[in-house]
């Protein structure tokens, strides 16, 4: 057996010392993978002392073949042969100017986060390509057209953490739920990330996810189908995750640099430390909620915050709330349907969770709002 | 990223603008069709936006269930099937807008004449996973 996660943690740190021998980006990533092909086949028989030190052995011979091959085609000098020693002034970590090149700005979003599990993962295009539930050769394509659109940006330029927060956020919140772990790669990536910054946004972000990952288990059924917060077993939750999270985000908070993870972390926070979906903290909810609004100008954020609202002051309120905002929004409906319930109108309830269900943008909620509207509407028929 | 279904349809769909049916059309013009076609899927994939692609048979049976141990009930072909679909192309993309864009070009393929047809192809979004941040 290959220890996959040694060789994902490696990939990183390899395509950086190529990079630092002189590889330019694309060819140094095209060269570990290659060495992570052989590792696959070679290990299990005749295992390596030091896996980093053969990686890049392999790897770096990978690069020269390819680049010998690419000279000979082309007929022209190889500026490479000699590798250049890493001097004293090598301060940056390589690992961490990948993230910021496999986030760059001119990326697409899918493209970085393409670009971002294989180069910054150690994932296979294979694994990607059924992640995202596309052929591989598309990913193949997709990939290699990010490698083309950074390959003029310097490898050592640093880039705003912002973008590759956004871009570990989206691994960790939009990923289909295949024989990859989406939401357990993002954290890892995110952690090791955090490892490498003093950032207090990083930290915000993992907490985030660890809040969020540690309610898991109690996200869907036993049939498949999707509990909404209030309605999960919170025994389920996993206490040590919740744990860590809390501490990540206090830590954060204390450094007094607000951002938008923190306060959304802190709001998972809150539920996460309610023994039962009674005992919530809307008040709190809610007063983080005006942060989150006031940091982000979100209209996801105000829409959330109109359900807190509705928890914390009384259905009546969610819904004035709720009127300020576009109807058009995501979610706005099944928000409305919800808040007219509690508010007593099952009428209007059943009404509105139906025609959210028309428009909504999964399947799991499509069921849930389904049954949501039959539930009110056999209670109506009595 | 977003998956988008681009239903053709041989019938139910409002009538293309170079409405003459490939029957009529003279065998280059088939051929520039089909090329047309292959190209497209095959700038998809080098842009990473393809999903998958095909055609339908025009015949079609209906089956349903006739109940316990009797074999399906079929029936049709039906003539007169008000919607029938031709194929479809899946796109993943990433906004709505290229979605469009890329409608309008598959729908501008060669027909009769060597005119674009202008034919009507549905749009349908697919449903996208559940986010695990929802509040």
């Amino acid at each position: 057996m290959v220890d996959e996660s040694l060789l994902r943690t490696l990939t990183p740190t390899v395509i950086g010392i190529l990079g630092r021998r002189g590889a330019d980006f694309a060819a140094a990533e095209d060269a570990l993978q290659d060495a992570l092909v052989e590792a696959v086949r070679v290990w299990p028989d005749d295992p390596p002392r030091d896996p980093k030190g053969w990686l890049v052995t392999v790897a770096w011979r990978k690069f020269l073949d390819a680049a010998r091959a690419d000279t000979s085609r082309r007929h022209r000098e190889v500026r490479v042969e000699v590798e250049p020693l890493p001097g004293p002034s090598e301060v940056a970590d390589d690992t961490l100017r990948l993230y910021f090149l496999c986030a760059h700005p001119s990326l697409t979003p899918a493209s970085a986060v393409a670009l971002t599990l294989r180069a910054v993962g150690g994932l296979t295009t294979r694994q990607i390509a059924q992640a995202y539930l596309v052929p591989e050769a598309t990913m193949a394509q997709r990939i290699s057209r990010a490698k083309r659109t950074v390959s003029g940006v310097r490898f050592n330029q640093p880039g705003d953490v912002a973008t590759v927060l956004r871009v570990l956020y989206l691994v960790f919140n939009e990923g289909y739920s295949g024989d990859v772990d989406l939401a357990g790669e993002a954290i890892r990536l995110t952690r090791q990330l955090a490892a490498k910054t003093n950032h207090e946004e990083v930290a915000g972000l993992l907490a985030l996810m660890l809040l969020h990952h540690a309610r898991h288990p109690a996200r869907t059924g036993p049939d498949g189908n999707l509990v909404p917060l209030a309605e999960q077993d919170r025994s389920l939750w996993n206490t040590r995750m919740i744990a860590e999270g809390v501490g990540v985000l206090q830590a954060a908070l204390a450094r007094d640099r607000l951002g938008e993870f923190q306060a959304q972390a802190a709001i998972a926070a809150l539920h996460a430390d309610a023994p039962t979906a009674e005992e919530t903290d809307w008040v709190q909810i809610v007063e983080w909620y005006d942060e989150l609004v006031r940091l982000t100008d979100s209209p996801v954020a105000r829409l959330n915050r109109a359900v807190a609202v509705g928890e914390a002051d009384g259905p009546r309120a969610g819904l004035s709330a709720l009127a300020e905002l576009d109807p058009a929004l995501p979610r706005h409906t099944a928000v409305a349907a919800y808040l007219h319930e509690r508010d007593g109108d099952p009428a209007t309830a059943a009404r509105l969770y139906a025609e959210a269900a028309r428009s909504a943008p999964s399947l799991p909620e499509h069921v849930h709002l389904t049954r949501q509207a039959a539930r009110l509407n056999a209670q109506l028929r009595g | 990223m977003a998956k988008y279904l681009l239903l053709k349809h041989y019938r139910g769909a409002p009538a293309a603008v170079n409405d003459v049916p490939m029957d009529q059309w003279t065998p280059e013009e088939i051929s520039a069709h089909v090329q047309y076609m292959q190209d497209f899927a095959a700038r998809l994939e080098g842009t990473g936006e393809y999903v998958d692609g095909q055609a339908l048979s025009q015949e079609g049976t209906f089956v349903r269930y006739d109940g316990e141990g009797r074999p399906p009930i079929t029936d049709g072909p039906f003539a007169e099937t008000k919607d029938l679909i031709a194929g479809w192309m899946v796109i993943d993309v990433d906004t709505y807008e290229r979605a469009l864009e890329l409608a309008g070009e598959l729908s501008a393929a060669p027909g009769a004449g060597g005119k674009p047809i202008h034919e009507w192809l549905e749009l349908r979004p697919f449903y996208a996973a559940p986010p695990t941040i929802t509040e």
